[in-house]
């Protein structure tokens, strides 16, 4: 054995070549992202329309570099902005200072602020790095809006705010899966993350491409069980035709 | 020039015009070749190489980044080129042609293929077919030393300095081994002409001399080779981590693009030289038809090279560097003996049976003199006491050191 052993290094770098690259080729396509990705802020808005954000300025007292500036202000009567009582008049987040740590978001009582999962926005000056309402607020199909300066690409819109949708978190699988947030313009009520009870929809928390594309450049034993061999090939299988029941669905 | 007919059939009815547009040719064809395999080759190594690393590599410019090579050297060209202040100017400049002329001479004297008739001459596939062919291989390998030397040496900085000792303490240690195994070679042809090394071998597998010597020249040749182009695992020459870039550290602009063009033209050729020598060239099947029996010869060559080109790379990708000591080691203990041992019994074969035994005999009696002195030597102790004194001395004194820095700063 000792002398082939020599020659396990070969066979490794040999086996690569037929490995799938763990690579991008970046600007081209980027790699999926992982469904609590902290990118860009958005303000989302209820269906019917009306604005998420009363105004009430915890995230702004809540955000470690200061980097939030909101002004609130009372409802019109005639044609009111939110639901309550008063909404966001001025809404500004500094993107130079923002660390996306995403306190704004845990602290935001309504759901008005989530991150989408776009991290690619540059700017020439210092006034442009402000983001104002204007900017943050999801247009009229509730989707964030794609500004010139921003790259965007498929399913950096589609999950804002990953991490909000992480139920049970003191682990009471009792809690699992229950939805505890308002619906959002456009995506309707936004689905739970998987929790640890096995049972999983990928698709609809967004965590499917990665669950994908990793077990292809694991060790054979590092493989989890439901993509290991032939079983795993049945798996993948059933979940595709799962799939296709629920696309005729809807 | 009939001395010329002695090797080459192109020169059996006296030199013509046709003759001498026939050589430009075949000059130009085998410096274009070089060339374009050069480029593919560049190519070639970081694409593979990025596969057996799971990344992508270039993929840029042209199709599957093909013009990559091509980029690069454009950059290369357009940046400035500096020339230190501390060098030797004429050698520094000379130095990077140094490399190259010997590589591509050597790949001159490589067999592509078989034969053409062209316009009623016999043509050799092969740039030149001198008579001491192989041993004109030896002396570019040789040359090519001093000018990995000089570079290092004429930049007027330690590490390429460093490297540049490095590189030539490598190069002449493994040179020993490779002679040897070329010896044997030799042996068995009976010709030092190149194009008379792949006739002789041209008559099956079973006559390549990668059969017919026994596997272990073979072996001792592809790893003397890998060192001697400093490839890795053997780029001591080039460890970045140890000398930055090596030799070539001072080099820019177009005189880094020269050694790295050299560099990666060397290992072409050394590629072919294995096939040449040990594979049989560009012998192989081919069918019996008028136009594919001289295609099919080129491309046999063309696939075993590339096997080697490959065998490079995938060295490159498996194999961590060795260290300064232990390239010593298997250079003096390990492949010369071996292949002067293996050279003596090839030798004694082809006198006689029993001569063939007996050097073989004597080659096992002198190994395990050798490994018993080897191993002495392992376990000897370098102190006051020892009988051999400690070589070299400790580094400069801070006293020293601190002088020597005070009058420069004077």
């Amino acid at each position: 054995m000792g002398a082939l052993d020599f020659f396990a290094g070969f066979k490794l770098t040999f086996q690569h070549l037929s490995r799938p690259t763990v690579t991008t080729s970046y600007p081209k396509s980027k790699r999926p992202k992982q469904p609590r990705q902290h990118g860009r802020h958005v303000l989302n808005r209820y269906e019917d329309g009306m604005e998420k954000c009363i105004g009430c300025e915890l995230c702004a007292g809540v955000c470690p570099v200061n980097c939030i500036y909101v002004r609130g202000l009372d409802n019109p009567p005639d044609h009111p902005v939110s639901p309550g009582e008063r909404y966001g008049y001025i809404y500004e987040i500094n993107y130079l200072r923002c660390i996306h740590c995403d306190l704004c978001v845990e602290a935001c009582p309504t759901q008005a602020i989530t991150e989408s999962k776009m991290f690619e926005f540059s700017f020439t000056n210092r006034a442009d790095a402000i983001y104002t309402k204007a900017e943050l607020l999801v247009d009229d199909q509730g989707f964030p809006q794609r500004l010139p300066w921003e790259d965007w690409r498929e399913g950096e819109a589609a999950m804002t705010g990953g991490w909000m949708r992480a139920t049970s978190p003191n682990g009471a699988a009792a809690y699992e899966g229950v939805v505890q947030w308002t619906a959002d313009l456009g995506a309707g009520v936004r689905a739970a993350e998987a929790g640890q009870s096995g049972v999983r929809d990928d698709e609809a928390t967004g965590s499917k491409q990665i669950r994908n594309i990793f077990p292809k450049h694991l060790e054979p034993e590092d493989v989890p069980l439901q993509f290991r061999g032939l079983p795993g090939k049945l798996n993948e299988i059933r979940a595709k035709v799962r799939r296709r029941k629920r696309e005729d669905k809807s | 020039m009939s001395w010329l007919a002695v090797t080459d059939p192109l020169f059996n009815h006296g030199v013509d015009f046709a003759v001498i547009v026939i050589v430009i040719v075949k000059c130009l064809a085998g410096l274009g070749l070089l060339m374009t395999s050069v480029i593919v080759m560049i190519w070639f190594e970081r694409k593979v190489i990025s596969d057996m690393q799971s990344r992508i590599g270039p993929q840029r410019w042209g199709p599957f980044g093909l013009l990559q090579t091509l980029a690069d050297g454009l950059k290369l060209i357009l940046k400035e080129d500096l020339i230190p202040s501390e060098a030797d100017r004429t050698i520094f400049m000379l130095a990077p042609f140094l490399v190259l002329v010997p590589a591509i001479i050597t790949f001159g004297l490589v067999p592509i293929g078989g034969e053409m008739t062209i316009a009623g001459h016999r043509v050799l596939l092969q740039v030149a077919n001198p008579p001491m062919g192989i041993l004109l291989l030896l002396a570019m390998s040789g040359i090519s030393v001093y000018g990995v030397m000089l570079a290092g040496w004429s930049s007027g900085s330690k590490y390429p300095l460093l490297s540049s000792v490095r590189a030539s303490a490598q190069m002449i240690s493994y040179e020993a081994a490779l002679g040897m195994t070329i010896v044997t070679v030799v042996l068995v042809t009976g010709s030092l002409s190149v194009h008379n090394i792949v006739t002789s071998q041209s008559h099956g597998v079973w006559h390549w001399n990668l059969i017919r010597l026994g596997v272990v020249p073979f072996v001792v040749f592809v790893i003397a080779i890998t060192a001697e182009l400093n490839r890795p695992p053997f780029d001591v020459v080039e460890a970045e981590s140890e000398l930055v870039g090596g030799f070539h550290t001072e080099y820019s602009s177009f005189r880094f693009a020269i050694f790295f063009l050299a560099e990666y033209m060397n290992t072409i050729t050394m590629s072919a030289i294995i096939v040449t020598l040990f594979l049989g060239g560009p012998a192989g099947w081919a069918p019996d038809v008028a136009h594919l029996k001289w295609l099919f010869p080129i491309a046999w060559f063309l696939v075993k090279t590339i096997g080697f080109a490959f065998c490079y790379v995938w060295f490159r990708a498996s194999l961590p560097r060795f260290r300064y000591d232990q390239v010593m080691d298997l250079g003096w203990k390990r492949l010369i003996p071996l292949s002067l041992g293996w050279m003596l019994i090839v030798a004694g074969f082809l006198v006689a049976k029993g001569w063939g035994f007996m050097m073989g005999a004597v080659v096992l009696v002198s190994y395990s003199v050798l490994t018993r002195a080897f191993s002495l030597g392992q376990t000897r102790e370098v102190g006051p006491d020892s009988v051999l004194p400690i070589v070299g001395e400790r580094p400069l004194p801070g006293d020293v050191l601190r002088e020597m820095t005070d009058e420069e700063s004077d």
